[in-house]
């Protein structure tokens, strides 16, 4: 049983622990406090969480490059601890920060990549020609990479992970620092290789938006452990009813206490000028929920009623809301889409 | 146990030449395109050479000098290949520290290049930017007026010489990279060892005119078995012995220090 449960499974984590020495006066940094996840193969698993929760950590210890200090890790079916060298050849991995030699030219770059993999100098340069062709990169693939832009340089990243055609991608927060239009060709660009190439990709991201709209799966990671685990929409819909979201004129630590009161309204948390509450009918609610504030003398900017977002749902998980990811990132969902 | 071996390094004798064959083309080609460091790197030499031979000529007419057949510019020229050898190949370890500060070094470490080919190929690069080096010193020791009875022969194995000095130094300072990544210790290392070590040679004076301890000394400096095979093999009358187990036990430390700095690598995966 377990054999077949592993032959279906592309990427297993089971109680991963790590810690870092932060110098000689601090007390050593727990990054990961028995982290357990794992993805079925073809699918993209979302990691979901802020900075510092513990993310890259993972994604360095399943692609070799780091060892936990305890717990368990399957990679395409292979103890990552046992053999690591067996598992580097089934993954593709894609760093936060660039891994292009800036000296060398995308083709170079991807040369090298492929016949370290063991493929033939002519399998390597029709797959080059092919990453190139797709990742849009056709006139600048002579040119050094210390010359490209952040969004190309990121793309050919991307297409050196894929070079050997992979078992599992990492791809560790692709669209961090780029621009609104290249995050949406990015989106575009893994969404389509993910049904293209019959990988498993791991994915990892501090923004809502890109793992609702790439994730089948994801885990939402919080201190260094999984505290949620499903599909977006099972998430969401873990979430009874609509979020209801109040922004006050001014910070004030009765309106929790106040809001509590109100029939209907339950689940009420605040976090600075913003108390959020859930209710089965949002409509309905709300309008007591204004009056009680006002009776009590606390003046309200805007209130908004919403569906159940993965913002909520990583709220409820973790008692504290993810960093905003700003407007340009929901219009580069819908030029994505 | 066989497939255990295999398994524990990861690649197999082929697949190590192939990826260290491939990782020295990336270093090589990198070098061809800014070659600023490999020609800067020869004006001090050069200087040396040519200021050196002039100021302290009359050295080799001090009583004791024991190795002035040919005139100073003779005796210096091997110091000077290896001095110049030293101070490039402690820097060797720079390359890792780009390497780490783009992002390249992790992307390799993930990738089923082994770490044996990411050690090998970084001296191989640096110790074919000495032969160049080397190379160039000769011929102008030679235009300067310098001879060397030991010929071709004797240049060849001044330069192979040359080569293995780097090699050794190469994967020290490699080794001090992966365990510090910083520029600034590798810096500080560099200069505490190969100033001294230069010194405590016969790189630029003979050692027949040194206090005993630093003739003691010098027996266990890697840069004297090179200073004087090379200085050996380019004289009139070469005892082959002589170069033969200075080159024997240069060889045998650059295996030692390329396993060990091979090593470096796992203390860095630790850290990482």
């Amino acid at each position: 049983m377990v054999a077949v449960r592993r032959a279906q499974t592309a990427l297993e984590a089971v109680d991963l622990v790590k810690t870092y020495s932060a110098g000689r006066n601090n007390p050593p940094v727990r990054a990961l406090r028995g982290l357990s996840f794992s993805a079925a193969k073809g699918t993209v698993f979302g990691l979901l969480g802020p900075n510092g929760a513990g993310k890259s950590t993972t994604v360095k210890i399943l692609s070799t490059l780091s060892v936990a200090d305890s717990g368990s890790a399957h990679v395409a079916g292979v103890d990552v601890t046992a053999k690591p060298h067996r598992v580097r050849r089934a993954i593709g991995f894609v760093a936060q920060k660039p891994g292009t030699d800036p000296m060398a030219t995308a083709t170079e770059n991807l040369l090298l990549a492929g016949r370290l993999h063991g493929m033939s100098r002519h399998d390597a340069t029709a797959r080059a020609r092919e990453l190139i062709d797709r990742f849009g990169l056709a006139e600048a693939a002579n040119r050094l990479v210390s010359t490209y832009s952040g969004g190309m340089a990121r793309k050919l990243d991307v297409a050196l992970g894929l070079m050997h055609r992979p078992q599992v991608l990492f791809l560790d927060e692709p669209t961090t620092g780029l621009d609104p239009q290249a995050r949406s060709e990015m989106w575009h660009e893994i969404a389509r290789m993910a049904a293209d190439e019959q990988m498993t990709v791991l994915l990892t991201t501090h923004y809502l938006d890109e793992a609702d709209h790439l994730a089948d799966r994801l885990a939402i990671v919080d201190h260094g452990t999984v505290v949620a685990t499903g599909t977006p929409e099972e998430l969401k819909s873990e979430l009874r009813g609509d979020a209801v979201q109040i922004e006050l004129a001014e910070a004030d630590d009765r309106a929790a206490a106040v809001l509590r009161r109100v029939h209907g309204l339950r689940e009420i948390t605040m976090d600075g000028c913003t108390v959020r509450g859930r209710t089965d009918d949002g409509a309905r609610a709300l309008p007591p929920a204004l009056a009680a504030l006002d009776e009590a003398g606390i003046a309200v900017a805007s209130a908004t009623l919403a569906r159940p977002s993965l913002d909520d749902v990583y709220l409820r998980h973790t008692g504290h809301a993810l960093q905003a990811p700003g407007g340009e990132d929901l219009k580069a969902l819908e030029a994505a889409k | 146990m066989t497939t255990a071996h295999t398994e524990s390094t990861g690649a197999r004798p082929l697949t190590l030449i192939a990826h260290t064959a491939f990782l020295t083309g990336r270093l090589m080609r990198t070098l061809w395109r800014t070659p600023t460091f490999l020609i800067v790197g020869l004006v001090q030499p050069v200087i040396w050479l040519l200021l050196f031979s002039r100021l302290f000529r009359s050295v080799v007419d001090l009583p004791g000098f024991t190795h002035g057949d040919g005139g100073f510019l003779r005796f210096l020229t091997p110091g000077v290949v290896m001095m110049t050898a030293l101070f490039a190949s402690a820097w060797a370890g720079t390359t890792y520290l780009q390497d780490i500060d783009r992002g390249v070094m992790d992307r390799l470490l993930t990738s089923p290049a082994s770490r044996a080919a990411m050690m090998c190929a970084t001296m191989a690069h640096q110790a074919i930017q000495t032969v160049i080096q080397s190379l160039v010193i000769v011929v102008i020791a030679l235009i300067a007026g310098a001879t060397f009875p030991g010929g071709p022969a004797g240049v060849a194995l001044t330069v192979l010489a040359a080569a293995l000095l780097t090699l050794i130094f190469s994967a020290l300072s490699n080794a001090v990279a992966l365990l510090t990544r910083q520029q600034a210790t590798l810096i500080a290392i560099s200069q505490f060892t190969t100033l001294p070590l230069m010194f405590l040679s016969s790189a630029v004076m003979d050692l027949q005119l040194a206090p005993g301890w630093v003739r003691s000394v010098a027996a266990y400096n890697p840069v004297e078995w090179a200073v004087v095979a090379a200085r050996e093999a380019m004289a009139a009358h070469t005892d082959w012995s002589v170069v033969g187990t200075r080159l024997g036990v240069l060889a045998a430390a650059v295996a030692v220090m390329g396993f060990l700095a091979t090593r470096a690598f796992r203390a860095y995966r630790k850290s990482t």
